[in-house]
C-alpha cells in the first residue's frame, strides 16, 4: 500500500502540472503547425476572403476541441455532471470551477494560433486585399472597376504576371500587414491584461468558495483514479482465484477417475502440488480443451468461503 | 508472486498508455512517411486521377490494418468472440467495447495521413487538374482544341517543365486554385475528425456510463485471466518437465544396472548431494547411452504417480511396492534395443 500512496501523492500534486504541460505542448504544436503549413492564397476575387478567414478560424476550433479531448479532467467533469444524485449531493460550484479551468486551458492553443496568424499577416492580406479602397493607391488609377478587383485580388501573389510590376502592390501589402499586426498586438495586450486582472482580483472575491471548489475537484479526480486502480487489483485477484479453482476442480476429477491406484506419497498432499495431479499428456490436453470449450463460470464464492 | 503482481499492475495501469504510445508513434511515422515519399504525378489524362486518389486512399487503409495488427489485444478479442459459451455467458457489450477501443486507436494514423496529404495539396492537384474551370480562370477563347486535347494539356499542370498550355490558363493560377481547394478540404476533414472524437468522448458519460464501467472491467479481466492462465500453465509445464526428466534418468540407470546384472550401487551415506545428482550414471558409456536414448526415443508424457516432487528425487533405496511392473518392463525392452 505504501507504493500506492506514493503514486497517488504524485498524481495529486501533479495533476495540475500534467494538464499545464499538455496545454503548453498544444500551444507549441499550433505554432509549429502554422510554420509548416504552406499558405497559398488563391488570388481569385471570390475565394480570397473565404480562404483567408477560413485559415484564421477553422484550425483554432479544431485546436480547441483537441484541447478538450486531451484533457482528462473534462471527462471527470462530465461524469460528475451527469451522475445520478444518489446519496451524494452535487455541488454546482465544483462543476463550474472544473469547467472554467478546462476552458481556460483549452483556449490557449487557439488564441496562440490566431495571434501568430495576425502577427504574420498573410491571412489578412489574402482575405482583405479585395476590400481595400483603390483610390488610395496610385497603381490602380487607370483601370476599370472589374480590372481593379482582379488586380487587388492578386496582390498576395507576388509572382503573378499581372501584378508583378505594379507599383502599388507592395503598398497595399504593407498597409494590410500593418493593420494585421496592430490587431494582433492589441488582442495580445487585451488578453494579457484580462488574465492579469482576473488572477489578481480573484482572491478579493469568494476565496473560501474557491478553495473549497478546488479541493473537491481534486478529490473527485483522485477518487476516480483510485477506483480504477482498485478495480484492476480486484480483477487480478478474481482471475487468480478463478484459475486456481479451475485447476483444483480438474485435480478432483482426475482423483475420482483414478481412485483405484492408491497414492503412496501421503506427505505430498501437504505440500503445494505444482502439478495439480495432472501428470499425463492426455490430462493436460483435456485441461486445455476444457479451458477453451467451457471456461469456468465467473463465480469464486466457493473458493473464498473456505 | 509478488514480482508478478507488480509487473501486472504496471502493465494494467499502463496498458492504456502503452497503446496510446504506439498510436502516437504510428501517427508520427505516417507523417514522416508522407514527407519521405517522392510524389510523382504521371501527368497523363486518365492516370492522374487513379494515381492521386490511390496515394490519398490506399496508404491510410494499410495503416488502419497495421494499427490492428500491432495491437496485442486483437487476438484476445478474436478468442473471446469465438469461444464456445460453456459455463460462462458471453457479453456482446464487452466485445463491442474491445473492438471500439481498438478501432479508435487504429484510426489515428490514417486520419493523419489523409490530413497531411490534403493540406500539402499535391494529390488533389494531380488528381483533379483536368477538371480546372478554364472558362473562369483562364482564357477559354481557343476553339481549336478538342476535349481530348484540352484534357491532355491540362493533365500536365502538375509537371511544370512540360506544361504547354500557358495561353489557356497560367500554371500558377491553376496550381493555386487546386491547392486552395485541397487545403480547404484538409482543414474541413481535420475539423470533422476532431468534432467526431469530441462527440464520442463526451457523449459517453452522458448516456452509457454504467454499461461502460462494466465493459471496461470485464475486458481488463479477460486480459488478466489470459495472462495468469498462461503463467500457471508455464509453471505446470516446468514441473512436469522436471519430473519427466528425473524419471527418465532414474529409469535409465535402473535398467542399465539390471542389464549388467548387479544391483544398483548404493550411494555411500556421506557422498553428499553431488552423488545424488549423478542419478547413478557414473561412466562415459552409460552417459552416451542415456543421451542417445533421449534423442532416439523420448519418454512418454506420463508421470508415474509415486514419483511426484519430493525433496529427494532419487528413489534408489525404496522400490515402490504398488507400482505395476508392466510399464517398467516396457521401458526396459525399449531401451535395450538402443
Amino acid at each position: 500500500m505504501d507504493r500506492f500512496r506514493m503514486i497517488f501523492q504524485y498524481f495529486q500534486s501533479n495533476s495540475e502540472s500534467v494538464m499545464n504541460g499538455i496545454c503548453g505542448l498544444l500551444a507549441l504544436a499550433s505554432v509549429k503547425m502554422y510554420t509548416c503549413f504552406d499558405f497559398s492564397c488563391p488570388c481569385l476575387p471570390q475565394y480570397n476572403m473565404a480562404y483567408g478567414l477560413g485559415i484564421m478560424f477553422v484550425p483554432p476550433i479544431a485546436l480547441f476541441l483537441c484541447g478538450l479531448i486531451l484533457n482528462r479532467q473534462s471527462l471527470v467533469m462530465l461524469e460528475e455532471w451527469r451522475r445520478p444524485q444518489g446519496r451524494r449531493k452535487k455541488d454546482l460550484a465544483v462543476i463550474r470551477y472544473m469547467c472554467s479551468s478546462i476552458m481556460q486551458r483549452a483556449m490557449v492553443a487557439p488564441v496562440v494560433w490566431i495571434i501568430v496568424t495576425l502577427l504574420d499577416g498573410k491571412c489578412l492580406i489574402c482575405a482583405f486585399s479585395g476590400s481595400v479602397d483603390p483610390k488610395k493607391f496610385v497603381g490602380f488609377a487607370n483601370a476599370s472597376p472589374v480590372q481593379v478587383q482582379q488586380l487587388l485580388a492578386k496582390v498576395p501573389c507576388k509572382d503573378d504576371e499581372l501584378i508583378r510590376n505594379n507599383t502599388s502592390r507592395k503598398a497595399v501589402s504593407r498597409y494590410l500587414r500593418c493593420w494585421s499586426q496592430a490587431l494582433g498586438w492589441s488582442i495580445l495586450l487585451i488578453l494579457i491584461v484580462a488574465a492579469f486582472l482576473i488572477r489578481w482580483l480573484r482572491p478579493c472575491f469568494n476565496q473560501a468558495t474557491l478553495l473549497q471548489a478546488r479541493h473537491w475537484s481534486n478529490y473527485i479526480d483522485i477518487e476516480q483514479k483510485i477506483f480504477e486502480e482498485t478495480c484492476c487489483e480486484h480483477s487480478r485477484l478474481f482471475a487468480h482465484k478463478c484459475i486456481l479453482h479451475f485447476f483444483e476442480s480438474m485435480r478432483q476429477e482426475i482423483k475420482l477417475h483414478s481412485c483405484s491406484l492408491p497414492r503412496e506419497g501421503e506427505g505430498t498432499e501437504g505440500e503445494e502440488d505444482l502439478l495439480w495431479g495432472i501428470t499425463d499428456q492426455d490430462q493436460v490436453n483435456k485441461l486445455l480443451k476444457m479451458w477453451y470449450y467451457e471456461k469456468p463460470p465467473l463465480d469464486v464464492s466457493q473458493v473464498t468461503q473456505r | 508472486m509478488d514480482k508478478f503482481r507488480m509487473i501486472f499492475q504496471f502493465l494494467q495501469s499502463n496498458q492504456e498508455s502503452f497503446m496510446n504510445g504506439i498510436c502516437g508513434i504510428m501517427a508520427l511515422a505516417s507523417a514522416q512517411m508522407y514527407s519521405a515519399f517522392d510524389f510523382n504525378c504521371p501527368c497523363l489524362p486518365h492516370y492522374n486521377l487513379a494515381y492521386g486518389l490511390g496515394i490519398l486512399l490506399v496508404p491510410p487503409f494499410i495503416l488502419f490494418l497495421l494499427g490492428f495488427v500491432l495491437n496485442n489485444n486483437i487476438s484476445m478479442l478474436a478468442e473471446e468472440w469465438r469461444r464456445p459459451q460453456g459455463q460462462r455467458g458471453k457479453d456482446p457489450a464487452v466485445l463491442r467495447y474491445m473492438f471500439c477501443s481498438m478501432a479508435q486507436r487504429a484510426m489515428i494514423a490514417p486520419a493523419v495521413w489523409v490530413s497531411v496529404t490534403l493540406l500539402d495539396g499535391k494529390c488533389i492537384t494531380c488528381a483533379f487538374c483536368t477538371s480546372v474551370p478554364v472558362e473562369t480562370l483562364g482564357n477559354a477563347s481557343h476553339p481549336g482544341l478538342s476535349q481530348g486535347e484540352m484534357k491532355r494539356v491540362l493533365a500536365r499542370i502538375p509537371c511544370k517543365e512540360i506544361y504547354d498550355g500557358q495561353e489557356f490558363i497560367a500554371n500558377e493560377v491553376a496550381v493555386r486554385y487546386l491547392r486552395c481547394i485541397s487545403q480547404a478540404l484538409g482543414w474541413c476533414f481535420v475539423l470533422l475528425m476532431t468534432t467526431l472524437a469530441f462527440l464520442v468522448r463526451s457523449l459517453r458519460p452522458c448516456f452509457t456510463q454504467a454499461a461502460f464501467l462494466k465493459s471496461r472491467y470485464w475486458s481488463h479481466y479477460i486480459d488478466i485471466e489470459r495472462k495468469l492462465f498462461d503463467e500457471t500453465c508455464a509453471e505446470h509445464a516446468r514441473s512436469f518437465a522436471k519430473v519427466c526428466i528425473q524419471q527418465f534418468f532414474e529409469g535409465m540407470s535402473t535398467d542399465l544396472a539390471a542389464a549388467r546384472c548387479h544391483p544398483p550401487r548404493k550411494a555411500p551415506a556421506d557422498a553428499g548431494e553431488a552423488a545424488e545428482k549423478l542419478l547413478g550414471i557414473t561412466d562415459q558409456g552409460t552417459m552416451n547411452v542415456a543421451l542417445k536414448s533421449w534423442h532416439r526415443c523420448k519418454p512418454p508424457l506420463h508421470l508415474h504417480p509415486p514419483a511426484l516432487p519430493s525433496s529427494n528425487g532419487w528413489a534408489g533405496e525404496k522400490q515402490p511396492p504398488t507400482h505395476p511392473p508392466a510399464p517398467r518392463r516396457e521401458m526396459a525392452a525399449y531401451y535395450s534395443r538402443v
